[in-house]
């Protein structure tokens, strides 16, 4: 194992670095899958602190071999675990397919999720339609498993007239409301209080409902996810407070976030809060882990941070090269494996798929996302020009057009 | 049918308007630090937790982001959050989910979410407050696109807004001056201290009323002058206009955001001479904004330079309090400067 200097013979100060850089062979031998705590499923409004276990060890319930494991694999029917793979696979395809359509000027910036597709699609699975999610800009999966049309994923990206959002705002912050699915804000960590306020209001209305924050581990630094745990603590309110860590911000690894804390999860053990720390890589992990948080929820137990373990497989953004930071051939070292393959090679150990299946349902969505993405650009796109009418940019500003608003539409001369 | 009217004075117009949007709408919360069991360190909500409830009028911690950022959630969810921040100097970590979030959820949103929250804070000086609890942070504000900026300079007016500022369907900061809390205040310090309980525009009505955003309010009707200001300003206003004898308009604007931009205008071109009055650091602040308009739109009709009296460019001092304030002195300067152009 190597270790990277993290201060310089000119001062004391410490600076945290990653183990691997450009250049470095990233060796994961230190992580002992077999050796890990696997730590077993409490009753759901057990006392927080009982959860420590929980926030420094990892939740599992899916072996790298496709066996289940231990009390937390939620047995899940085999067509559940088909539409799971189903909706993990059509997000990796739109992902895909948009990254190739920038590289051709059609959009201005995509962000795949690749690698972190089992946390939104499970996390709509295990939650009730109703509840509404406060994503951060990787959890497309969840609009796949809603059921938004692919088409309409890729109007807003592309800006064009039938975006519903008229072009008001940049490629994936999209706001779906019928599919409880909040507006993005592109401004990190601000969703996560505001989730905790949404909550907030249901326990005020008295409904049933819950809301599931999400943010990178990077911007839990913000003060807004400090305000969200103190806040959800002190009104207990039905929030599941998610921390996907994919090690790292653009450039910056998670140990830069994290400090000398020994998982993201623990954070809210500080708080009072439930908190667990859970294989993202994992499916039936994930579904299980937000289940359970949202049975804690909704039986008036409060909060839960789950620390989502994962690997961001590729650049930040469109705009982003990773090998300007990041050791080669590290994604293919990460030892968790990919989502994917994972059930995949699940539901083909239960005798429930097969490697044909897999690749009729790849060609079966790819034409699904060649047909949608036809749609969409047929209705425009960055390269072409914009259709949208310029009065537009007034509007919505307020509920009703001011006068000075008014006033500078006409000078726009419209 | 005859309104039913009651002296108030600003603190218990506001009490009064909190308490009637609670009775009427179970959608409206309101919470902030030391706002529940207590009822706020001015008294604004008083009585509101014990009336209403411990889950309509509660505290929160010591987090001005925090208090904003769940108003915020719970606007977008459907309810009608009122947050108080206890001083508008404490204002700026929340400023980033009024800036970028609360602001602009309707326009990046194509008007699928709303923010339909009112931030209530006290501003302004000329009490001893020091740098920590004297600013008057509205240029900050009106600056934001998305975002409505309120300043009421007596009872009747800030019931009548607050009232509006909580059933409007956008987000509305909500500024009181808290010289003016209990009277109207010359800008000297020596003078006796009046309050509201004689005053004309501390007769409120008891029940539901509202003003409109985008109207400012002619406090003061002449022909030689007009004064552009809002807040604690329209009394100083006032009283240097007495001292000097000028027979002025004085606006109160108390719309800043949306500006009554007409009312400016028709003002100025029949006085053709404008002072711009406020308490705020002069450069950037709101002043410019309307001295920019006003030359714009009043070119022609302008008989002397516009002239603007506001706080220095430093941090609001506190020795040195009645130094910086634009007070009776300086503004009546002004007033005199002006007339002899």
């Amino acid at each position: 194992m190597t270790s990277r200097k993290n201060t310089s013979n000119l001062s004391n100060l410490y600076v945290p670095e990653p183990e691997f850089r450009p250049g470095d062979l990233p060796d994961y031998s230190n992580i002992n899958l077999n050796k890990e705590k696997w730590p077993d499923r409490p009753d759901p409004l057990v006392d927080a602190y009982e959860t420590e276990p929980h926030a420094t060890g990892l939740v599992r319930a899916l072996k790298l071999n496709g066996e289940t494991y231990g009390q937390w694999d939620p047995k899940l029917s085999p067509d559940t675990l088909r539409q799971a793979l189903r909706h993990m696979l059509l997000t990796r395809v739109v992902d895909k397919r948009m990254f190739a359509m920038q590289r051709q000027g059609k959009l201005s910036f995509y962000m795949k999720s690749i690698g972190e597709e089992a946390i939104a699609v499970a996390t709509a699975m295990a939650l009730e339609d109703t509840d509404m999610v406060f994503p951060s800009y990787r959890q497309q999966g969840i609009l796949m498993t809603r059921g938004w049309p692919v088409v309409d994923l890729m109007n807003q990206c592309l800006s064009n007239k039938a975006d519903k959002l008229q072009g008001k705002a940049i490629p994936i912050c999209y706001s779906v409301r019928d599919k409880g699915f909040y507006s993005i804000s592109g401004n990190l960590g601000t969703q996560m209080i505001q989730a905790v306020g949404w909550a907030m209001a249901c326990a005020y209305k008295g409904t049933n409902e819950v809301a599931s924050a999400f943010t990178g581990e990077g911007a839990t630094a913000e003060g807004d996810f400090h305000y969200a745990l103190n806040f959800a603590s002190t009104y207990r309110a039905p929030v599941i407070i998610n921390v996907v860590n994919n090690q790292w911000a653009i450039s910056t690894f998670q140990g830069i976030a994290a400090g000398q804390s020994r998982s993201f999860a623990s954070r809210g053990l500080g708080f009072g809060l439930a908190s667990l720390r859970v294989d993202g890589n994992d499916f039936l992990a994930v579904y299980a882990a937000v289940k359970w948080a949202s049975e804690r929820a909704r039986n008036g137990g409060g909060a839960t941070v789950i620390e989502h373990f994962t690997y961001r497989q590729e650049g930040h953004s469109t705009s982003d090269d990773p090998s300007a930071y990041r050791a080669k051939g590290e994604a293919e070292a990460w030892p968790f494996g990919d989502p994917i393959d994972r059930l995949k090679e699940h539901l083909i150990k239960l005798g429930e798929w097969d490697q044909e299946q897999q690749d009729a349902l790849i060609v079966e969505l790819k034409a699904h996302v060649r047909e949608s993405y036809k749609k969409a650009e047929a209705m425009g796109t960055l390269a072409s020009p914009t259709e949208i009418n310029p009065a537009t940019m007034f509007e919505q500003v307020f509920e009703e057009m001011p006068t000075h608003l008014r006033r500078q539409r006409q000078e726009l001369g419209i | 049918m005859a309104e039913a009217m009651k002296q108030m004075n600003m603190i218990q117009a506001i009490n009064s308007a909190l308490d009637i949007k609670m009775s009427q709408d179970p959608d409206v919360l309101v919470f902030g630090e030391d706002v529940g069991y207590f009822g706020g360190v001015f008294r604004c909500t008083a009585g509101l937790q014990e009336k209403h409830g411990l889950h309509r009028c509660f505290d929160t911690p010591i987090a001005e982001g925090g208090i904003i950022g769940v108003a915020v959630g719970m606007a977008a969810y459907g309810l009608r959050p009122v947050a108080e921040i206890q001083f508008a100097d404490y204002i700026y970590p929340g400023y980033d989910q009024i800036a970028s979030e609360a602001a602009r959820l309707r326009y990046r949103s194509n008007g699928e979410f709303t923010a339909p929250l009112t931030i209530r804070t006290p501003v302004g000086g000329g009490i001893h407050g020091g740098q920590t609890h004297s600013q008057s942070p509205e240029a900050l504000f009106t600056h934001i696109a998305g975002l409505k900026t309120i300043i009421p300079s007596n009872p009747y007016d800030a019931k009548g807004l607050l009232i509006k500022a909580i059933e409007d369907n956008d987000p509305v900061l909500f500024l009181e001056p808290k010289r003016l809390y209990n009277g109207p205040f010359s800008g000297d310090p020596h003078m006796p201290a009046r309050n509201w309980s004689k005053h004309e525009l501390g007769e409120v009505p008891e029940g539901h009323y509202t003003i409109d955003f985008e109207k400012a309010r002619l406090h003061r009707e002449g022909a030689d002058l007009t004064i552009l200001c809002y807040g604690t300003m329209v009394w100083v206003a006032e009283a240097a206009v007495e001292a000097t004898g000028v027979d002025a308009d004085i606006v109160d604007l108390r719309s800043l955001m949306p500006l009554d931009l007409d009312a400016i205008v028709k003002s100025v071109n029949k006085t053709g001479r404008c002072l711009v009055l406020h308490e705020a650091t002069r450069t950037s602040g709101f002043g410019a904004e309307l001295i920019a308009e006003v030359q714009q739109h009043c070119f022609y009709a302008l008989e002397t330079p516009i002239v603007r009296v506001t706080g220095w460019d430093t941090p609001y001092p506190h020795a040195l309090e009645w130094e910086y304030f634009p007070g009776l002195e300086r503004v009546s300067e002004a007033i005199t400067r002006i007339m002899e152009d």
